[in-house]
């Protein structure tokens, strides 16, 4: 049994390392495809034939792609992630900080949207075709249904504009008190967290819900048990591995948003830096950037079905 | 013989009143894309307030934007970019999805394995993420636009028409078709695809939201539709220096979108089950 478990787990692990390669390959291609001369852009127009030849000769550029594939793979495992084209400076510094702050404020919205989510998912599950219900699920359905910058420019118009509690689109790097970074944070994590939230709504509702129809749950049912007993005791426990799943793949959304949220709200974060390399086609810095963001998503992923895996013994077969 | 439509009466369905009414949203933006030339107040690129970010007047059905151009104009030729777009992205996508699913179904084998692996890993990139690097990477003009979009959402409709196909796969008639002798191509446009339709035009819809939602994403990022031309996610870009004003400029602009996206999304959750969940 146990053994059965662990090398479905370590399939499942070699199955992320494969994809991962892939998509590193994907990264690379679709970097690669970039039109024009780097050497030339980089000395610009004016540079003599010989200068652009050599240093396309210097940064091997005259290799075969795959080649190229192959080194830039061995230095990012190797923790060298090349120069940025634009300022000479090592990847790895320009990253390091930035990297930090949008964990960070990754971590402020699951802590802060986690909670807030189950407990709306298990209610609404829990009073099902109730006006509350149908209240939170109109919600959700307006907030998956429109785009992330729209939730944060109405975040801004409602709580910056009209009630006027917090600043605009301006994150100060300077803060000084808890209440100033409360304050910074406020607005990024609120957007961030209506994001999630309304995807990790509809999943917990959905695993609760399913939970509902086994058979145990009607045998409760008609021993009288009340509805939140009937939910709490009896269906949730057989529900939290979906739950865990429906969680872990919310997550994921956070890469998607964060991208949105810190370039609206000038968050110095990865994806703010990301976005600005690409408007200067920076190629080292976004296809770290780019590495990154794939691999948290497929860290998380993979951790959604090793849960899966381990909650449901119909999975193990 | 009078000639007679597959109406929705004809047919047996009945479409309840919120799905009537998003259909019907759907639809005048459908319109408003073919016919919005003729519908502009104002040219999309004329200067026609000396006020920026005007208020809504009589003048201005809905204000003006940051160089003083009629918001409404703008918006409505927006529209043919947002809507046509998404819709031919989302017909390429859902085209590829949607054969390759099928055939895999049928051929399986290592054919079957090895599409669903590659497929698996285009997923496993964020959509946003793809979108942003390869625009970086070639430079964004609509027929990109609509060849990213396509690549990024077909694995999802290859995964949703392949597990159907794989059900239907099983059943008796497409056994005997094969006991006939009949080829994968025959198998697949007469006995899967019949069978598979209802389900697959609902994700279809469900899709096209996410295209909408990611073509606005990607444009509002300034990677999307370039100026002169501006979609809506564009539009949203130019004006959100509005934004500290809560002028219509930015406003608007989102309602569009937001209309367009519940509107579908409605109307496909109020679908009637037959349509939706026909090979359940």
């Amino acid at each position: 049994m146990n053994t059965q478990i662990r090398s479905l787990i370590l399939a499942r692990l070699g199955i992320a390392l494969i994809t991962l390669i892939i998509v590193s390959f994907i990264v690379f291609a679709a970097t690669e495809m970039l039109p024009g001369d780097i050497a030339q852009i980089l000395l610009g127009q004016a540079a003599t034939p010989e200068a652009v030849a050599g240093l396309r000769e210097a940064m091997g550029l005259n290799d075969p792609a795959f080649l190229r594939f192959l080194r830039w793979m061995g230095g990012l495992l190797q923790g060298d992630l090349g120069k940025s084209y634009a300022n000479n400076m090592p990847v790895a510094d320009l990253i390091g900080g930035r990297l930090m702050n949008t964990l960070q404020l990754a971590a402020v919205t699951a802590i802060f949207s986690v909670p807030v989510a189950l407990f709306l998912g298990i209610t609404t599950a829990m009073y099902q075709g109730s006006v509350y219900d149908r209240a939170v699920n109109f919600l959700v359905i307006g907030v998956i249904s429109v785009p992330e910058f729209l939730v944060a420019t109405l975040a801004v118009l409602v709580f910056a504009v009209w009630l006027q509690w917090l600043p605009a689109l301006s994150f100060a790097n300077d803060v000084q008190s808890f209440w100033e970074l409360l304050r910074a944070y406020a607005m990024p994590v609120i957007t961030l967290s209506f994001v999630i939230s309304a995807q990790m709504i509809r999943m917990t509702r959905a695993a609760v819900i399913s939970t509902l129809s086994a058979p145990y749950v009607e045998m409760a049912l008609l021993k009288g048990a009340s509805r939140p007993r009937m939910v709490l005791r009896h269906a949730l426990p057989n529900a939290i591995g979906p739950i865990v799943n429906a969680v872990a793949l919310s997550l994921s959304y956070l890469l998607g948003g964060v991208i949105i949220v810190e370039t609206i709200f000038n968050y110095p974060g990865v994806a703010k830096l990301m976005v600005d390399a690409v408007a200067t086609r920076d190629l080292p810095l976004i296809q770290t950037c780019a590495m990154i963001f794939c691999l948290g998503y497929l860290i998380l992923i993979t951790l959604a079905d090793v849960i899966a895996i381990l909650s449901n013994p119909r999975l193990r077969k | 013989m009078a000639m007679s439509f597959p109406t929705p009466r004809r047919l047996g369905y009945r479409l309840n009143l919120v799905g009537m009414i998003s259909a019907a949203v759907a639809l005048t933006w459908a319109v408003i894309a073919v016919i919005a030339p003729w519908l502009t107040p104002y040219g999309p690129g004329e200067v026609v307030d000396f006020d920026y970010f005007g208020p809504i007047s009589e003048q201005f059905w809905l204000g003006s934007d940051y160089l003083g151009r009629d918001m409404l104009s703008r918006i409505l030729v927006g529209t043919r970019y947002t809507v046509g777009i998404s819709l031919a992205a989302v017909l390429i996508a859902c085209f590829t999805g949607v054969v390759l699913g099928m055939t895999a179904a049928v051929i399986g084998g290592w054919y079957d394995t090895i599409l669903s692996r590659f497929l698996d890993a285009l997923t496993s990139i964020p959509s946003k993420l793809f979108g942003l690097v390869v625009v970086a990477g070639i430079g964004s003009s609509i027929p990109v636009l609509i060849g990213v979009l396509a690549v990024i959402y077909t694995p999802g409709a290859y995964r949703f028409a392949r597990a159907l196909s794989v059900n239907i796969n099983t059943m008796e008639y497409v056994t005997a078709a094969r006991a006939r002798g009949e080829r994968t191509l025959y198998l697949i446009r007469h006995e899967i695809l019949p069978n598979i339709t209802g389900p697959v035009l609902a994700d279809m819809g469900l899709r096209f939201v996410f295209i909408v939602l990611l073509l606005s994403g990607l444009s509002f990022l300034g990677l999307g539709v370039q100026p002169p031309n501006s979609d809506w996610g564009s539009l949203v870009r130019e004006n959100i220096g509005a934004l500290s004003f809560g002028a219509p400029a930015v406003i608007m602009p989102s309602i569009a979108i937001a209309t367009l996206t519940i509107s579908v999304n409605l109307l496909i959750d109020n679908l009637p089950v037959k349509i939706r969940d026909r090979s359940e």
